[in-house]
């Protein structure tokens, strides 16, 4: 039996991380869908000390019913929207700037991309500080800087405001991530061979016509990878919010920061039900983007 | 994602025509004065902490936030190192020990994902068996997870580890296994892709030499996998570095069981008013081992960036 003594070697190699990944991805998944159909609200029911009973999708309902939920929902939409224009027009715009072989590129590259190796919860210290809510004779952080050069009409609450104090939270999320989509960008301009551009040239096309009509077309996978990663690591935005503001802090709430305390609140069902909502949202965005590429891998 | 090539992104330079310019370039002095101020805006950041973290308590007045300090003092890493029980400061958490524990968690959990994400990259490019793709695409999916879809109950798993005879410890003994697991998808990605750029052939003439598997995998394959060792390894300790999710419910004590990010949140949020000096300092000693590792090997960050950064 060749065919055996040859698949059997592979498969025993694999099983480890497949027997891992099938208790601790899919298994846990199932488990999560299952404890967000119960009553397990207190520590006691999830260690089996107590009762539960069926609730079907009642948890689910009484989340999207609830104003908190809708906030933290709400806060979550303005939060991508915001991290992804920003991200999108900065990541460009540097890689822009950078594409036509700038002096020292390397270093403007690295230092505009920095800001990624450093921890949320690090950057979260220094942003905390920078959008200080005081104002006038005893405002710090960007609201001083602001008085300082002349813009003082730019002052604000920052993360304080009920409805946009969201937004603060996207600016430090724009800073980090800027710098990858403009890596992201650069090597999908590089990407382009110099020949396209150089026939455009010849054919008396201005610069700007080229950048219209050969190079922007040629970006437009990559700007689609872009959105689908951005928009993922929206969704699951906790780190930040943590530690800018912090866990209980109603202005600046979003799904994943309603999960952690409902979790540590030992409201398991509900956690686990918020959990399965962020799961749904991201095969929604996902699924596409895979059979997407997948299609193309094959051609 | 799937499709882009490891490493060397940057490097597809191709010489460019330089236009025979005639007057001064204004395009070019307008994109410089462009670049430089968006470097400056990137950089406010660090300014701030740095500035902050050797300033003195008392000099914590608002109308001197921007300046340098007036007295340049190193109180604040000395406090943020060792921490401080009581007096001036109150209670501070020591960052020392999170630094400690935080590596001890780091480098076996990247090491240990690393050889796992090999092993399977290369028997899903180069030693297939039936519906090795369907396999593949299994292990991948557990990366594209929001990991808030799993939480509630492996928080049952790992209490369960932690009682059982394994007496898994709360803290980095919880956090490096958690890390292992769900290092696996990205791992497998990367080495699969690269294992796949690699010549057929090779692995090949291991085969017809009769060598069995694991002697091909020890003897051709590990040989040639330094390249992505270096870009996984650079890219695993750093998402289990810088890991605040996981940390946040399984770090246990952040004082003296969770890793740095832990600590490091629980002394910017630990009292009423935040000391900014000791915070800011705390700040930088934490992110210090994952920016050396950017500034001195940043062309392999970038590599595990670009198939990386869809991880839950």
């Amino acid at each position: 039996m060749t065919r055996f003594k040859r698949y059997v070697p592979p498969i025993l190699l694999i099983s480890p991380s497949l027997i891992l990944m099938g208790i601790f991805v899919y298994y846990l998944i199932f488990g999560s869908v299952q404890l967000s159909t119960t009553s397990i609200h207190t520590f006691p029911q999830f260690t089996g000390a107590r009762p539960h009973e069926n609730v079907g999708i009642g948890n689910y309902l009484d989340l999207l019913g609830s104003e908190d939920f809708r906030h933290s929902l709400k806060n979550l939409l303005l939060y991508t929207v915001l991290f992804i224009v920003g991200t999108m027009f900065f990541g460009f715009l540097w890689a822009w700037l950078l594409d036509r072989r700038s002096k020292a590129e390397g270093i403007f590259r690295s230092l505009y991309l920095f800001p990624m190796a450093v921890s949320s919860v690090a950057a979260g210290v220094v942003w905390r500080w920078l959008l200080n809510a005081n104002q006038g004779q005893r405002a710090s952080g960007l609201n001083r800087l602001f008085q300082t050069v002349g813009l003082g009409f730019l002052e604000n609450g920052w993360t304080t405001s009920v409805d946009f104090g969201i937004a603060a939270i996207a600016m430090p999320a724009i800073w980090q991530m800027s710098g990858y989509v403009m890596a992201l960008f650069l090597a999908g301009f590089r990407g382009i061979p110099n020949e396209l551009r150089e026939a455009a040239r010849v054919d008396g096309a201005k610069e700007w016509q080229i950048y219209r009509h050969v190079l922007f077309p040629q970006l437009s996978p990559v700007a689609l990878s872009a959105l689908i990663i951005l928009g993922h690591m929206s969704l699951k935005v906790f780190d930040l919010i943590v530690s800018v503001t912090d866990y209980r802090v109603y202005t600046t709430k979003a799904p994943a920061v309603d999960m952690a305390n409902y979790m540590n609140g030992g409201d398991y069902a509900t956690a686990a039900a918020i959990g399965i909502i962020l799961l749904l949202v991201v095969l929604v965005l996902i699924v596409p983007y895979l059979i997407h590429t997948a299609r193309e891998d094959r051609q | 994602m799937t499709t882009t090539a490891l490493t060397g992104h940057f490097e597809t330079k191709q010489p460019t025509v330089q236009m025979p310019g005639r007057r001064f370039d204004w395009g070019r002095l307008l994109r410089y004065a462009l670049l430089l101020f968006f470097l400056i805006v990137v950089l406010i950041p660090v300014y701030v902490l740095f500035v902050t973290s050797f300033k003195a308590v008392g000099d914590a007045d608002p109308s001197r936030a921007w300046m340098l300090p007036q007295e340049w003092t190193l109180e604040n890493w000395k406090v943020a190192l060792l921490g401080s029980n009581s007096g001036a400061y109150g209670k501070i958490f020591p960052v020392l020990p999170a630094l400690g524990r935080t590596l001890a968690m780091v480098v076996p959990a990247a090491i240990i994902s690393s050889f796992l994400g090999s092993m399977n990259g290369f028997v899903l490019a180069r030693w297939r068996f039936p519906y090795a793709n369907v396999v593949f695409t299994l292990i991948l999916f557990g990366m594209f997870i929001p990991y808030q879809a799993v939480m509630v109950p492996l928080y049952r798993i790992v209490i369960d580890l932690q009682q059982s005879w394994l007496h898994l410890q709360p803290g980095i003994q919880s956090l490096a296994l958690l890390h292992i697991i769900y290092g696996i998808p990205i791992t497998t990605l990367i080495f699969r892709n690269y294992y796949q750029s690699v010549p057929q052939e090779l692995m090949e003439a291991a085969r017809v030499d009769g060598a069995g598997m694991i002697r091909t995998y020890v003897s051709v394959v590990l040989p040639i996998s330094v390249p992505s060792f270096v870009v996984v390894l650079i890219w695993q300790f750093t998402s289990a570095w810088n890991d605040f999710l996981f940390a946040s419910f399984f770090g246990g004590n952040a004082e003296t069981q969770a890793p740095v990010t832990v600590t490091l949140n629980a002394i910017a949020h630990g009292s009423m008013m935040t000391n900014y000096g000791v915070s800011m300092s705390a700040a930088l000693l934490a992110s210090l081992p994952t920016l050396v590792i950017y500034i001195l090997l940043g062309k392999y960050f970038i590599g595990g960036l670009m198939s990386g950064s869809v991880k839950g």
